[in-house]
């Protein structure tokens, strides 16, 4: 059983292991500083499907026919996925999985989805009520494009603030038993709103979030940044990543030695002109399954705190004026528990 | 209440602060110059075809037919996005930038059908300056029709 400690975390007294992970990404990715790390890299961002919709929707549906495959275990042995996306309705994930017969709770938390994902999944997991499941997202840049932003063909300027949505798909599948690494601790994030209305500098509107997460994952267990080894957020970028390790040290924290970010990490920010760094539900989604989770199996760090971090906006709202709420799920990684 | 305020303004300052912010002199220079060649092209145009004997008013209007072509070309090419990355609103005012605001979700809403994709979503962009633009001439020519 689980126990929930302090105001909003949670530790697994029997931490499900994350049996297996996969990852696809498009082209641009591939390119990247951490292209060798994912398990397949698409050269044609339609793959051969005729709308970038579809497109995302091949993407989840292979990502999870591969993570299961991976684990050697077939869709059958699979209780509950825990899956979502950027588009309307989440109709990537929702069209992706519609294949699999295995039941779907599907999952908006904008960019911070997979974090939600491995958190619920590992709460039931804990629980007791499953012995598998599944935990994805996915973002696409071309489909992101079109429904948060401009037609891709349109002739303007990004600012240096904006991020570059990453195409791709990360799943893991989480089980009771398994050589680890371990899912230990949770700290689902609480709504975040300072006030930021610029949707071309999300990393600012969402650092705040990350922050507040983090301080209360260590005020909630008591540990320090001394404890790990790598805390790592999903999508502030460059600028977000900077406000972020602010407000925490003004808090009493200071994890600068160890702070990185996905969206940092994925995209080389100075030949890719991807500006502040990549985003979307797939950003760290891709990050884990593919560089953090084989890199824990070859002991560079043993316990990290992963942070997926998520601008809770619509199109229309900041079209109303609004501000830009946010949100952010720790998962607390580790590759031994007690 | 004036503790969450004083937060934010705070944070304000510091975003401010740490954000990057592009280099106006720069960008005003590339817009000035691309903005300059286009606008060169067009008269360059206009010049060839009164020198086939078109008068004035004829001479524009195919003007700015091969220059809507023109902004149509390079969209569907792939480079007009290329060009307005650099040059920003230099090549986003001429009417060039105009054809490319068209013609770029045309592309993007035929997965959509012709009717509710590309036939609606066509003026996602371009809708605004229509209307404005309208607007504004009609006033503009109401003020003349007094003023005369």
């Amino acid at each position: 059983m689980a126990k929930h400690i302090g105001k909003q975390s949670i530790k697994f007294d029997l931490p499900p292991s994350i049996i297996s992970a996969a990852s696809t990404v498009g082209s641009k990715e591939g390119k990247g500083p951490l292209g060798t790390y994912f398990d397949v890299v698409l050269q044609d961002p339609l793959w051969g499907e005729d709308s970038w919709e579809k497109a995302e929707s091949k993407l989840v549906q292979k990502t999870i026919e591969r993570v299961i495959q991976k684990a050697n275990l077939t869709p059958e042995d699979i209780q509950y996925i825990f899956a979502g996306d950027l588009l309307n309705q989440l109709t990537a994930s929702t069209f992706g999985l519609r294949s699999f017969d295995i039941p779907f709770f599907g999952l908006f938390g904008a960019c911070s989805t997979m974090g939600e994902s491995m958190a619920l999944g590992a709460m039931t997991i804990d629980g007791g009520f499953a012995n598998y499941v599944v935990a994805e997202a996915s973002s696409h840049f071309c489909g992101s494009e079109k429904q948060f932003r401009f037609p891709l063909e349109l002739g303007t300027q990004r600012p240096l603030t904006a991020s570059w949505t990453v195409t791709g798909s990360g799943a893991v599948i989480l089980g009771k038993n398994g050589p680890g690494p371990y899912i230990t601790y949770i700290t689902p994030g609480k709504i975040i709103d300072l006030g930021i209305k610029d949707p071309m500098n999300m990393g600012a509107a969402m650092a705040p979030a990350a922050a507040d997460t983090i301080i209360n994952h260590f005020q909630d267990t008591g540990r320090t940044p001394k404890d790990y080894d790598l805390i790592i957020t999903g999508d502030l970028g460059s600028v977000g990543k900077e406000l972020a390790l602010e407000l925490v040290k003004k808090s009493g924290y200071d994890i600068e030695s160890i702070f990185s970010d996905c969206g940092v990490e994925i995209f080389d920010a100075a030949t890719q002109d991807t500006h502040a760094g990549g985003s979307g539900c797939g950003c760290s989604a891709v990050t884990f399954a593919g560089y953090l989770y084989k890199e824990m199996q070859n002991n560079k760090w043993s316990r990290i705190l992963f942070i997926p971090t998520g601008a809770l906006m619509s199109p229309g709202s900041t079209q109303q004026g609004e501000s830009i709420p946010s949100i952010a799920h720790a998962v607390a990684i580790e590759n031994k528990w007690a | 209440m004036d503790q969450i305020q004083n937060m934010k303004k705070e944070y304000a300052q510091m975003v401010e602060k740490i954000s990057p912010k592009s280099n106006l002199l720069r960008d005003c220079a590339r817009a000035f110059w691309v903005g300059g060649v286009i606008c060169t092209i067009g008269q360059l145009i206009n010049n060839i075809i009164k020198s086939f004997g078109y008068n004035k008013d004829e001479a524009s209007m195919l003007t700015t037919i091969v220059l809507v072509f023109l902004g149509i070309l390079l969209t569907g090419l792939n480079i007009y996005s290329s060009l307005g990355k650099y040059a920003g609103a230099g090549s986003i005012v001429p009417i060039t930038g105009f054809a490319n605001s068209m013609v770029s979700p045309a592309i993007e809403y035929k997965k959509e059908g012709y009717v509710f994709g590309v036939g609606s979503r066509m003026f996602t962009i371009a809708g605004p300056v229509i209307v404005y633009g309208l607007t504004a001439s009609v006033v503009v020519g109401i003020i003349h029709y007094f003023m005369k």
